[in-house]
């Protein structure tokens, strides 16, 4: 374990970094954006098509929320109260999806519109 | 009445980075935030919970769409628009993620002018943000034209699954909202910019609290944030 590193005593601190930075993360957002289109416009389907959707997507989000809003150079205690939460939504995706299942199969097992 | 309580954001000692920085933050009294001030940090928790208000939108969606037996209508011909006599699949959403991405990097460059106290620049760019959001909101203004005149309406529409256009409505009816009233609140604080409210740290006419560029970079998480849910509506409703 090393030593834990201290940060200076900050009076007031603003986030100020490199236009650079922000010209670049624009750059790429603009290519992952035409990257997730071109995935639609050449037609791509089945688990090639959502996994490369869901790629560009948590990419661009990723940029957007450490760049952009400045996450990155937040504190632990922060990043840790903002981004973990809405992680847990994806138990609530997981409890959905079971009970979408449930729905569909009442639906096809009653209403007679099954195979 | 010129007694106003200030809110500092002074840290007194040294801090530890790290998990060990994160425990001793959130275990300490009083402040959990210790380099955030509170319009920052409100800021972020109100985006948080906007966060569950549209995860439960798509979640919404994804539930009526798994559990429908009727099809459901293809997202890239719905939205395709003819041009020059060809059918190009998407194209009004792809250029609608272009301007509300090009608003996002005028917006962070607006906010890094604000610390650099280069008043024009800053409320001319945030103008120019402003101005990328109402194009956002016409052209999404169109797209709604165009379906409800096609025949979608919440309870059915002519390709498929009826739950397509209560979802479609509901979803970005609501994006759209939310991009129109960060297009007002950029406007107002543009003007405060352009005006100097900053540097002569004027006080709010609400609150009575100095007025600081800080409230450029709060307005900005705003802004990102709806862009950052519009890449999820994108891929989620549009692509998917």
């Amino acid at each position: 374990m090393t030593q834990p590193a201290t940060q200076p005593a900050a009076h007031t601190e603003h986030q100020e970094h490199p236009i650079k930075l922000y010209l670049v993360v624009w750059g790429l957002l603009f290519v992952l954006s035409l990257c997730s289109y071109l995935v639609d416009y050449v037609g791509l389907h089945g688990y090639l098509r959502w996994s490369l959707i869901l790629l560009f997507m948590i990419l661009k989000a990723g940029l957007i929320v450490a760049i952009f809003m400045h996450m990155a150079w937040e504190r632990l205690a922060l990043i840790y109260a903002i981004i973990l939460p809405p992680l847990l939504v994806l138990v609530f995706v997981a409890m959905m999806v079971s009970e979408s299942h449930y729905v569909l199969l009442s639906r096809m097992t009653f209403f007679g519109t099954g195979p | 009445m010129t007694d106003v309580v200030e809110t500092e954001t002074r840290v007194s000692q040294p801090r530890p980075d790290g998990l060990r920085g994160f425990a001793s933050d959130w275990a300490s009294d009083q402040r959990t935030f210790k380099n955030v001030s509170w319009g920052k940090a409100m800021m972020w928790i109100f985006l948080l919970s906007d966060t569950f208000v549209f995860g439960c939108f798509l979640l919404a969606y994804m539930s009526a769409r798994m559990s429908t037996t009727v099809p459901w209508p293809n997202p890239s011909e719905v939205f395709a628009l003819n041009i020059g006599g060809t059918e190009v699949p998407l194209i009004l959403i792809a250029i609608m993620t272009f301007v509300l991405i090009s608003s996002s990097g005028t917006m962070a460059m607006a906010v890094n002018f604000g610390y650099r106290r280069d008043r024009r620049k800053t409320a001319l760019l945030m103008l120019l943000t402003a101005l990328f959001g109402a194009t956002f909101v016409g052209m999404q203004a169109f797209e709604w034209t165009k379906l409800i005149s096609e025949g979608v309406r919440p309870w059915g529409n002519p390709w498929g699954a009826p739950q397509f256009g209560s979802t479609f409505f509901m979803i970005t009816g609501f994006h759209g909202t939310h991009v129109t009233i960060g297009v007002i609140f950029l406007i107002i604080i543009a003007r405060k910019v352009w005006r100097g409210d900053f540097d002569t740290e004027k006080r709010g006419f609400f609150t009575s609290r100095k007025g600081h560029y800080e409230i450029v970079e709060i307005t900005g998480l705003y802004w990102h944030f709806v862009d950052l849910v519009w890449v999820f509506i994108f891929a989620f409703f549009y692509l998917w």
